[in-house]
């Protein structure tokens, strides 16, 4: 009798699927945010490099985001990030029909853990090199590089905080999909009888 | 006699990674040489580096977590906790780990448009501790995935892992 309870319909509209659908939506703008802000990240200056008697003497520098591998880490991880999201929020909305077999379920919530730990990865190693670049390091003579190119660091802080965003945002939908799966599970020790009985 | 022996298997799991989490912390924490040449001599040791101070910062929480997880009792009703503070402390070893790297990698191979210079080549014993440290930490990773799913199982009915 209680296997039959499991496969009903496919979440329909409680309260838990529109909190997620709503939740995924909020990451996959963060996270493609992120990605698109810092894969467009470029800037050319011409600065002066060296002074010769009165000549100075100009060199045209880029600082694009390829310099880094930090940087491409990122604007991968992001794009990878916000297709799983897209592709979940196509299978939420698209299989409302589908009986709610427990497999897809759990490997929903494994996608999701390990989305969250990928995003919380690339963006905290894109923060940590945009941190040396806008500080410095005396200890290992690495100088600045936000002085001289003001709007390639500009972009890449919003990038960031898109990103960090992100994290918190994927953190909460797989919260979330971890409590879907325990309670369209088959424990009877959980609130299993109401969450059941009311679709 | 199964749960027993995936009772104890999750126990040695957590154990393991409570182990890997703090060798990674200790061995970045001592890592330090001095190099002198010509008359200027510098020091290299973890505090130069925010990322490698964050990483310490990161290992040392994931330890003592793992340390308290390993005598939470059976039937106790964090075991549901435990799954969402597994993944937290899996994000944050991740995060770690990538920022320790992207790091490192610059002191190996500088960054020629930003014209940092690598510091590997002066300070070779403190490069190679770093790179033990992050092994060590990439271990706990792996475990603490595998824990993370050990977890999940645990609080949800094993009938969910059969396709019906």
């Amino acid at each position: 009798m209680p296997r039959e309870k499991i496969l009903f319909a496919g979440g329909g509209t409680t309260k838990s699927w529109k909190v997620l659908l709503a939740l995924r939506i909020l990451a996959l703008i963060a996270t493609l945010a992120a990605a698109i802000v810092m894969g467009l990240n470029k800037e050319t200056k011409t600065l002066v490099v060296a002074t010769i008697g009165t000549v100075p003497i100009k060199a045209t520098l880029t600082a694009k985001f390829q310099d880094t591998p930090a940087f491409v880490f990122f604007v991968i991880a992001n794009a990878m990030v916000s297709f799983h999201n897209l592709l979940m929020i196509g299978l939420q909305i698209f299989s409302r029909k589908l009986e709610c077999k427990g497999f897809r379920l759990l490997s929903v919530a494994i996608l999701d853990m390990l989305n969250a730990a990928l995003v919380s990865a690339a963006a905290n190693g894109a923060v940590f090199i945009a941190e040396i670049g806008q500080n410095g390091n005396k200890h290992a003579k690495w100088n600045k590089v936000c002085d001289r190119f003001s709007i390639y660091c500009d972009h890449g802080r919003g990038a960031l905080i898109a990103a960090f965003s992100g994290v918190i945002l994927m953190l909460l939908v797989s919260a979330v999909s971890i409590s879907r799966l325990s309670i369209y599970s088959n424990k009877p020790s959980t609130s299993t009888a109401a969450a059941v009985a009311s679709p | 006699m199964a749960k027993l022996t995936k009772r104890i298997g999750a126990l040695v799991l957590r154990l393991a990674a409570f182990g890997a989490a703090l060798a990674a912390l200790i061995v970045m924490v001592t890592s330090r040489e001095r190099a002198s040449f010509f008359a200027v001599s510098l020091e290299a040791k973890y505090t130069d580096m925010a990322a490698f101070k964050y990483f310490v910062i990161a290992n040392a929480v994931v330890s003592v977590y793992s340390f308290l997880v390993l005598f939470l009792p059976k039937e106790s009703l964090l075991w549901k906790f435990v799954v969402v503070l597994d993944l937290v402390m899996t994000m944050l070893l991740t995060s770690s780990i990538s920022a320790a790297l992207a790091v490192a990698q610059v002191g190996k191979k500088g960054n020629a448009n930003a014209g940092w210079l690598p510091i590997c080549g002066q300070v070779p014993k403190f490069c190679d501790q770093v790179t033990g440290a992050l092994i060590a930490g990439f271990v706990a990773l792996v475990l603490y995935v595998l824990l993370l799913l050990y977890s999940l199982h645990s609080v949800v009915d094993p009938f969910l892992l059969q396709k019906s």
